[in-house]
């Protein structure tokens, strides 16, 4: 019997403002609302909703035997929270049902694993922190930002307790072997690996309304026929998406969610198919072998590498130039401070930066705000100009600076006691009106 | 397939990007395999390139030996019975006894020199239109003595001399259209001129325009069909190994330059008013503007006004190497034009490894994909981008590198082959 492991992506960033070089030091609000707003009403209507209503729906009528699972960023879920709390609460039923397994994940959707052991580690600690708070669920299982993984990336996090760690069957680097195995870290065995079919899955989330497709259309009847012809001795499929492929980049017109509820009864008949999610598939299978990736690789592009992110010297600069600050910010108690630090990590950032597909014309990604990478890059740098100018007056960079801090302190606490004190004499004189 | 071409100037006797196009161009064609290029200039100087093709001065042509079909082109008849002479006349004296002789009405009376040759100034002078109908009148007497296949005149000046050599051939024309009279005039339109390219335009077999913006002025602005107008863009000449010494930046701060005439239609205005932004947020930059131009008195002013003249400098009109210096000198190049059909200077500064910001109202925006591109109105997002430039030393490093490699590779002959093509069509179109 083969599992069909299902797992969703859903992320969202804090888009930023155009912030022109005159707003640094001026004006320390970065985010646009407005298309922030917009867009996750937009998706939330389209897709996050409908497709939520669809699994409770599937998850109350299969009984118990339809699963999924969830990586919902930490940003994602302040979104939620801002614009679209509804989306929360279908999460929350959905997560009552028990079909439902949340993984781990950076707090930001960042690139954190590439840079800093200790970053990293309190990105999905924060995470995971608001995971437990939210749903009560302690995630065993990590997933990375965009199916980031190394060998390295995977002992680090075998290291912090997890089992298992979710990324992408590349091709360079399974070579003749299959996906629909389990693998384990080629540094700590204990850390077992489930390789993502990309056919399989973008067969869903890329080609599905593609009349161009040979396959076209796409019936449940038909991916199923796929699922149950696959060798007898694989074990595991692994799709692995991103939510919006339900609604968004596959429209509602293009019969997805038809397909999709037929595709979860099928499987639940199938005598040959079963629904897992990673924390089953991983006590259940025996591991073939370890797999081994010196390089990073991720789920982007023709490539699976990191040049979506890390391509040109641009992003290169921009991602030294904030992940410098590091060691400044963690002495900062300050809370606006470490949210603007937590929204800058976002990758969708150097992803905007991107010259690979730029040169071709096309914008890959319709909520990108940006027409060009070099836009994209001057208006980063200049929030991290004023981001870092914030950051020196409270954790200064030199001596100056520091008695410049140590003034602002004193300032701001002499202006919370005239504050108060000014609050003291409207109090009083109230007080003497009332009497006379 | 020969080819007989009417520009105005041919390097190095040039004032702007005409005579480097055209220089181009036929340096490309030349190239091509079975094209001839003859090439037409009012006055040729003598030291011009001439490999691999033929220059024309109209000034070294001997009139009075050729018998001229004589066709006015101001008054648009198609076919004059009298095949008269052009009837030379060397000084005032002389013409007034000439004119009271025993010729007909409609023959035409042209001051020459001793030799019988037209003078030619070969500039933008003030007898500007009475020098493009001489030309006009050259152009027939060398299209007779010539013979080619196709007609190929650059920009206005030189379309009623194209018109004249169809006229007199019956070949095919194709004109080429560098700017329009709306691009140089920003708006106030010199009626003759208008007149003079409207009537090249459609008497023309076939348009060739700069950009895809030009093509849409010759659409909207005068009437033409647009099947008739392909896009041909530009390239640039590639700078040879020999670099001039290096002169040092007398300063230790980042230098942002203009180069181009100042006039309207290249926006310096919007220059000036982004580097004073920029200015306000850091100091250790320098703003050049190189060039002149009926506008410099008055951005003089302005610059004044603003109280930035210490930061600001005016180099007027530059040529040559002294263009070269001033790119090596250069930190960030800047284009703001208003209208600009081509641009063929950021092209310039992108060989010396400059990073370029560029007006989206340009021609060259249309093609070049490492430049910062803004609206010339936007000076807000002019500043940001120099400051980002000036400030974020990946990204100027990023269209030092690309940008040098994409425009080495934006080559003449590429545009060359496009034209031949247009030719080709032209020429079978007709002969059906």
């Amino acid at each position: 019997m083969k599992s069909v492991c299902l797992f969703f992506q859903v992320h969202q960033p804090f888009r930023h403002r155009r912030y022109r070089f005159f707003d640094i030091g001026n004006d320390h609000y970065y985010y646009d609302d407005y298309s922030n707003e917009t867009i996750m009403r937009k998706v939330a209507e389209k897709s996050y909703l409908p497709t939520n209503k669809l699994l409770l729906n599937l998850a109350d009528k299969l009984e118990g035997k339809f699963k999924v699972s969830f990586s919902i960023t930490g940003l994602a879920l302040e979104q939620f929270d801002l614009y679209a709390p509804e989306v929360i609460d279908s999460f929350k039923d959905l997560s009552k049902t028990g079909c439902i397994e949340f993984l781990s994940e950076t707090y930001s959707h960042s690139l954190s694993s590439l840079k800093d052991k200790h970053i990293f580690k309190k990105q999905v600690k924060l995470h995971d922190e608001h995971i437990f708070a939210l749903f009560g669920h302690r995630p065993r299982v990590f997933r990375n930002t965009e199916m980031i993984y190394s060998d390295e990336i995977g002992a680090q996090i075998a290291e912090m307790g997890y089992q298992g760690i979710l990324t992408e069957g590349a091709k360079h680097i399974l070579g003749w072997k299959s996906p629909n195995f389990m693998y384990v870290n080629a540094i700590n065995p204990r850390l077992k690996v489930l390789m993502r079919n990309f056919k399989l899955s973008d067969d869903i989330s890329f080609r599905f309304s593609n009349k161009d497709w040979s396959e076209f259309p796409l019936t449940a009847e038909k991916f199923v026929g796929w699922l149950e012809s696959l060798d007898a001795k694989e074990e595991v499929i692994n799709i692995f998406l991103s939510y919006e492929s339900f609604g968004e980049r596959q429209p509602k017109e293009s019969g997805i969610f038809d397909f999709f509820e037929n595709l979860a009864k099928k499987i639940v008949e199938s005598p040959e198919l079963k629904f897992a999610t990673p924390s089953e598939v991983i006590e259940e299978l025996q591991p073939v072998s370890a797999v081994n990736v010196p390089h990073a690789i991720s789920w982007a592009d023709e490539e699976r590498d990191l040049t979506a992110w890390l391509g040109n010297n641009m992003q290169k600069e921009a991602f030294d130039k904030l992940y410098e600050l590091r060691k400044r910010v963690e002495k900062c108690k300050n809370e606006e401070i470490i949210k603007d630090w937590n929204y800058l990590q976002v990758s969708d950032h150097f992803y905007y930066m991107s010259t690979k597909y730029y040169s071709h014309g096309a914008k890959s990604n319709q909520f990108n705000p940006f027409d060009t990478p070099y836009e994209a890059f001057i208006n980063y740098m200049n929030v991290l100009s004023d981001f870092k100018i914030r950051l020196n007056s409270v954790v200064p960079e030199s001596e100056v600076e520091n008695e410049i801090a140590s003034l602002h302190k004193i300032i701001d606490e002499k202006e919370k006691k005239i504050k108060k004190m000014e609050a003291d004499i409207q109090r009083l004189r109230k007080g003497r009106k009332r009497k006379s | 397939m020969k080819v007989l071409m009417f520009g105005w100037e041919f390097p190095p006797h040039i004032s702007g990007g005409l005579g480097t196009a055209c220089y181009g161009l036929t340096k490309g064609l030349t190239e091509l395999k079975n094209i001839d290029v003859i090439f037409v200039v009012p006055k040729a100087f003598g030291d011009e390139d001439q490999t691999g093709m033929q220059l024309i001065g109209a000034n070294n042509v001997a009139i009075n030996q050729r018998v001229v079909q004589f066709d006015d082109i101001q008054k648009k008849i198609d076919y004059y019975e009298v095949d008269s002479s052009i009837v030379p006349y060397v000084s005032e004296d002389e013409f007034w006894k000439l004119k009271s002789g025993k010729y007909s009405k409609e023959t035409k009376f042209i001051q020459t020199d001793e030799g019988y040759k037209i003078d030619f100034s070969g500039s933008y002078g003030v007898n500007l239109f009475q020098e493009i109908k001489n030309y006009a009148f050259v152009a027939e007497v060398i299209a007779k003595k010539n013979s080619f296949d196709i007609i190929h005149a650059h920009d206005w000046l030189a379309y009623p001399a194209g018109m004249a050599a169809k006229n007199t051939t019956g070949k095919p024309l194709i004109i080429h259209v560098h700017a329009t009279e709306f691009d140089r005039s920003g708006g106030n339109v010199n009626p003759g001129v208008y007149a003079i390219e409207r009537e090249g335009m459609e008497v023309a077999d076939k348009i060739i325009a700069v950009s895809n913006l030009t093509r849409n002025t010759i659409i909207e602005k005068y009437n033409i069909p647009p099947e008739k107008i392909i896009t041909v863009y530009n390239a640039v000449e590639p700078v040879g190994d020999t670099r001039l010494p290096i002169i040092k930046k007398g300063v230790n701060e980042k230098v942002v330059t203009f180069l181009g005439r100042i006039t309207m239609q290249k926006g310096p205005e919007y220059f000036i008013e982004a580097a004073n932004l920029v200015l306000r947020k850091m100091n250790n930059v320098r703003f050049v503007m190189a060039g002149s131009g009926d506008m410099m008195d008055g951005m003089i002013s302005r610059v004044a006004d603003l109280g930035i003249t210490d930061k600001f400098h005016f180099t007027g009109f530059l040529q040559g190497d002294d263009v070269f210096q001033m790119f090596e000198m250069t930190d960030v190049f800047v284009m703001p034009s208003i209208s600009e059909p081509f641009g063929i200077v950021p092209l310039e500064a992108m060989q010396s490894g400059v990073p370029v910001i560029i007006s989206n109202q340009s021609g060259v925006a249309e093609i070049l994909e490492n430049a910062m591109k803004i609206d010339f109105w936007d000076t807000h997002a002019m500043a940001d981008a120099m400051f980002g430039l000036l400030n974020y030393p990946s990204l100027a490093e990023h269209f030092k590198m690309e940008g040098k490699q994409e425009v080495d590779n934006l080559k003449w002959i590429n545009s060359a082959a496009h034209v031949k093509e247009v030719y080709e069509s032209t020429l079978s179109s007709v002969n059906i």
